[in-house]
């Protein structure tokens, strides 16, 4: 299996190398939103009048609503009119003309993770010209997931070829009107993916997004919606280990999972959005909601998020449990540094009966860094025998940085067992030590200690995902300490 | 939503204020608390407790005919056979006839705040308002407004009070709804030692609001162990706010236990002023019925070196709502703290309901910070242990329960208290004489 990933992996590196870019610039749209500006988007994507109508009841809840201020962050003002919400891939002339146009830093980075020059130069927004065939890839790797009957398309492809499937699931676990972010996104989403497993069937391979044709530009605003039915299964990769460099400030997601029956969906992320300089300036705002319905009895939901990138970080993937013995699960390791913002956690509602759930987050947060983990466990007056652990560990680095825990438990279930536990500190003087007198230099030492920290999690990681974010975490961190 | 205030204001106009030189605060927090109004639930805050019950009533803030009580009635709430230094309020207002403050060690203040407002005490001066911040809570505002009877001491230096001091405020019905605003103020000087309990209990089934306000003043070495038992009428409304600021190498231990009301607010602010300072919280909660008591703790770490801990623990029946929150936060450059907090719930009955939030924010590093919050039933297996050993189901669910309220009440090293409240919480389970005989074998 993992040999099989790394062909198609290695092949679709290779389509990289070519450019990915289409020239659409007439599309772009002025920035400012109204109605107008949704219209041209749905235009655009030529999407049917009841999408057009769902985007437009959206936005005028949207417009009724105000930024969140309660998570633990100091956010600028973001003007929502200076933002062009239909903008196509920024042209060639704009970006680097060379490698040695980018920030050497990031090129360091590159360097450190491995990634091959052509594909830095994808990465780093170089342009390059060629013209690469990309069918053969694309056909070796549809035909494959078509013969299990597993649909994985982008987010428009979907509207035209399976409407009712759109229909039926579009906003049935995040509303419309469900946050600011998420009404937003509901507004003036481009383009995602979609993805729907039949009854009974098992994905035969794990769909990434990194796999996935045409997805160069999803924008900003994108839009996941995966289908689990009955007794299917699937495991999701979103995002990828290198720095990507993007032109977009604010990027506000929304992912949406729905559970059937028996089916359980895996969803694993690795977020390495442009930080910001060691000053705190520019950087990725990353407000999702990323949110799962077990909606099946013994159907099982699981998040699993290595968080490193982004200047500000706001995100809480949650689980509906409302099927009986449904199962969720959070994961997460989230690492801050410079002047990194993160306030991410979870949510688990607990509905059906002997519902369980399990979180464990790890933050690290280093220099000027803050990070909050955020979480509601809510046990329903129905959910009998409903269980739930939860222990978030911070690890601080420098005397300058903070963690801070805001865990909510709601209980009104007698048989239910909540556990939360928590705790706070830094990296022990006597681990370090130990470490050091068996010839350790201390930076591999609290690379050892970090990754010791966050096992638990990367565990639960695909494997090549795991060995990346390992990596990752060792540069993230790089002179965090000593 | 905003409520009526009218009522608060044309009282505080009839109040009789014999303090010139407090006016000014007094008028500033009215200002604050119309400002304001009362707190509603979108506040964070507030979040999980309505306190719409208490807004809508008009209470009376002015007593003019005293409620008097007999001695037995007095005795009843008394510590037996405990040689204590006591203070008794009837509704709200100090009754010398049952109160004890003779044989004072020297300089040592004790008495009614109406009494010391009326002279123009600087160290009062300096010290009153000054610890509770009226920003915080408005219903601290609203008793900032109305002070007058409660309790001032102040204990000098070097100085040991052996005796507790006992303060009882008793509430009973009267023609119409009511509200106290007790206020307290303890001030103690270089290493000083007190014990202090506040017991707010109600006589029958009043309909009445206590607000009360406790400063805490403690200087370089002071130690002040605190008890508040609150058994207020089960038709009660009860907000009580707990503001302490330590001095270096000062100790607070601070036990709450909550028993009565329909709508109870304890909150407990602690400044870890200095250096060495340190703060233990214990806390008892036991609901039943449709009662609402909500705890909110936070400590501030704002030195190196400064410690605290905290244990919660609720047990909840009928159809009763707890809250807690608990908040740590340590401040930029407080390094080498010590913070510990568990909040653990026992749910009783399938109609109660917790909400436990236990909260850390942390600005510095070198810090050893958890905390850990639980919501469970009584364990099948030791159930199952006691009723294997011919132990009914019922008496086993009191026993474990009383076990679980126990590791907390055996925290408390005054034995008389212990005794009490021990007495008080089996009172509160089934089968409490069954009980009785087991613990009294044990011990």
């Amino acid at each position: 299996m993992a040999t099989n990933n790394e062909n198609v992996e290695a092949l679709v590196r290779k389509d990289y190398e070519h450019g990915f870019f289409t020239d659409i610039e007439s599309d772009t749209v002025a920035p400012g939103l109204s109605e107008e500006t949704i219209a041209f988007i749905s235009a655009k994507k030529e999407e049917p009048q009841w999408l057009l109508e769902w985007r437009l009841k959206a936005y005028r809840h949207w417009l009724t609503m105000k930024d969140p201020t309660w998570a633990h962050l100091d956010i600028e003002h973001i003007d929502y009119q200076a933002i062009s919400y239909y903008s196509a891939p920024k042209s060639k002339d704009d970006g680097p003309k060379s490698l040695d146009e980018v920030d050497p830093k990031l090129l360091e980075t590159y360097e450190k993770l491995g990634i091959p020059l052509q594909e830095q130069m994808m990465l780093a927004g170089v342009a390059v010209d060629a013209v690469f065939d990309s069918v053969s890839v694309a056909t070796t790797f549809k035909s494959k997931l078509a013969d299990a009957g597993v649909i994985f398309c982008s987010f428009s492809e979907a509207v035209t070829k399976y409407p009712e499937l759109v229909k039926k699931y579009l906003g049935s676990v995040v509303p419309a009107a469900d946050n600011f972010f998420a009404a937003l996104n509901s507004a003036v989403f481009t383009d995602g993916s979609f993805v729907y497993i039949p009854k009974g069937v098992r994905c035969p391979m794990e769909l990434s997004t990194y796999f996935r044709i045409n997805a160069s530009n999803t924008g900003q605003f994108e839009r996941t919606l995966i289908i689990a039915d009955e007794a299917s299964h699937v495991s999701y990769l979103e995002g990828c280990t290198a720095p990507m460099r993007d032109e977009n400030q604010l990027h506000a997601a929304v992912v949406e999972l729905v559970a059937l029956e028996d089916a359980q969906i895996k969803y694993s992320t690795v977020q390495n959005w442009y930080p910001g300089d060691e000053n705190g300036k520019g950087g990725i705002y990353n407000f999702v909601t990323k949110r799962g319905d077990c909606r099946g009895d013994n159907s099982k939901i699981s998040w699993t998020q290595v968080e490193t990138g982004s200047a500000i970080t706001w995100k809480y993937p949650s689980c509906i449990l409302k099927g009986d013995n449904s199962v969720g699960e959070f994961y997460s390791v989230a690492v801050t540094n410079n002047h990194q913002q993160a306030d991410t956690g979870t949510k688990m509602i607990h509905i059906g009966k002997n519902t369980r759930s399990t979180i464990i987050s790890k933050g690290i947060s280093a220099r000027h860094a803050q990070q909050s983990y955020r979480g509601l466990v809510k046990i329903s007056k129905s959910a009998d025998n409903a269980r739930n652990y939860t222990q978030c560990d911070s690890l601080l680095m420098g005397d300058q940085c903070g963690a801070h825990t805001f865990p909510y438990i709601e209980a009104k279930n007698s048989t239910a067992t909540v556990e939360h536990e928590a705790t706070t500190s830094k990296i022990g003087d006597d681990q370090l030590f130990y470490c050091m007198q068996r010839g350790i230099k201390e930076e591999d030492a609290v690379n050892m200690i970090v990754n010791g920290f966050c096992k638990e999690v990367f565990k639960e990681l695909p494997m090549e995902f795991a060995v990346e974010a390992q990596k990752l975490l060792g540069i993230t961190l790089e002179g965090a300490v000593g | 939503m905003s409520f009526d205030l009218d009522h608060y204001i044309s009282d505080f106009d009839q109040l009789q204020k014999n303090d010139n030189w407090f006016s000014e605060q007094r008028q500033s927090a009215l200002n604050l608390f119309k400002e304001t109004g009362f707190p509603s639930s979108r506040q964070e805050d507030w979040r999980y407790t309505d306190v719409r019950p208490i807004a809508k009533k008009k209470f009376s803030n002015i007593h003019e005919h005293a409620i008097s009580l007999s001695n037995k009635e007095v005795d009843a709430v008394r510590f037996q056979g405990l040689d204590c230094i006591e203070l008794v309020f009837i509704n709200g207002v100090f009754c010398k006839e049952h109160s004890h403050l003779d044989d004072l060690p020297a300089n040592v203040i004790i008495e009614n705040m109406a009494d010391a407002l009326k002279e123009d005490d600087a160290l009062l001066a300096k010290h009153l308002a000054h610890h509770a911040d009226n920003k915080i809570s408005p219903f601290t505002a609203l008793n900032t407004a109305f002070i007058q009877h409660g309790t001032y001491i102040h204990v000098p230096k070097n100085t040991v009070i052996e005796k507790p001091i006992n303060i009882l405020y008793l509430s009973k019905a009267d023609k119409s709804p009511f509200a106290t605003h007790p206020r307290n103020l303890i001030i103690m000087a270089e290493h000083s030692e007190a014990t202090v309990i506040e017991s707010y209990v109600g006589i029958d089934d009043g309909d009445y609001f206590t607000n009360a306000v406790t400063e805490v003043a403690l200087s370089a070495d002071a130690i002040l162990k605190h008890y508040k038992v609150q058994q207020e009428s089960l038709n009660a409304y009860h907000v009580g706010n707990l503001n302490v600021v330590h001095g270096k190498n000062s100790k607070l231990e601070s036990h709450s236990i909550s028993l009565g009301g329909s709508l109870v607010r304890n909150d407990i602010h602690s400044q870890l002023a200095a250096e060495g300072a340190e703060i233990v919280m214990n806390g008892l909660y036991m609901t039943t019925d449709k009662q609402h008591v909500d705890n909110h703790t936070r400590v501030d770490h704002l030195k190196p070196n400064t410690f605290s801990t905290e244990n919660y623990r609720g047990i909840l029946n009928g159809k009763s709502r707890a809250v807690f929150n608990g908040k740590v936060i340590v401040h930029k450059d407080a390094q080498k703290i010590e913070a510990h907090q568990n909040n653990a719930n026992l749910l009783l009955s399938n109609d109660a309901e917790i909400d436990t939030k236990p909260e850390l924010e942390i600005y510095a590093d070198d810090v050893k910070c958890s905390h850990g919050a639980t919501v469970g039933q009584l364990d099948q297996n030791m159930l199952f242990y006691l009723r294997s050993r011919a132990i009914d189901e019922e008496t086993a669910r009191s026993l474990l329960t009383y076990a679980f309220a126990d590791e907390l009440i055996s925290n408390i090293s005054f034995i008389p208290i212990r005794n009490r409240l021990e007495r008080l919480v089996i009172g509160q389970l089934p089968d409490a004489a069954l009980i009785r005989e087991f613990t009294n074998e044990q011990s």
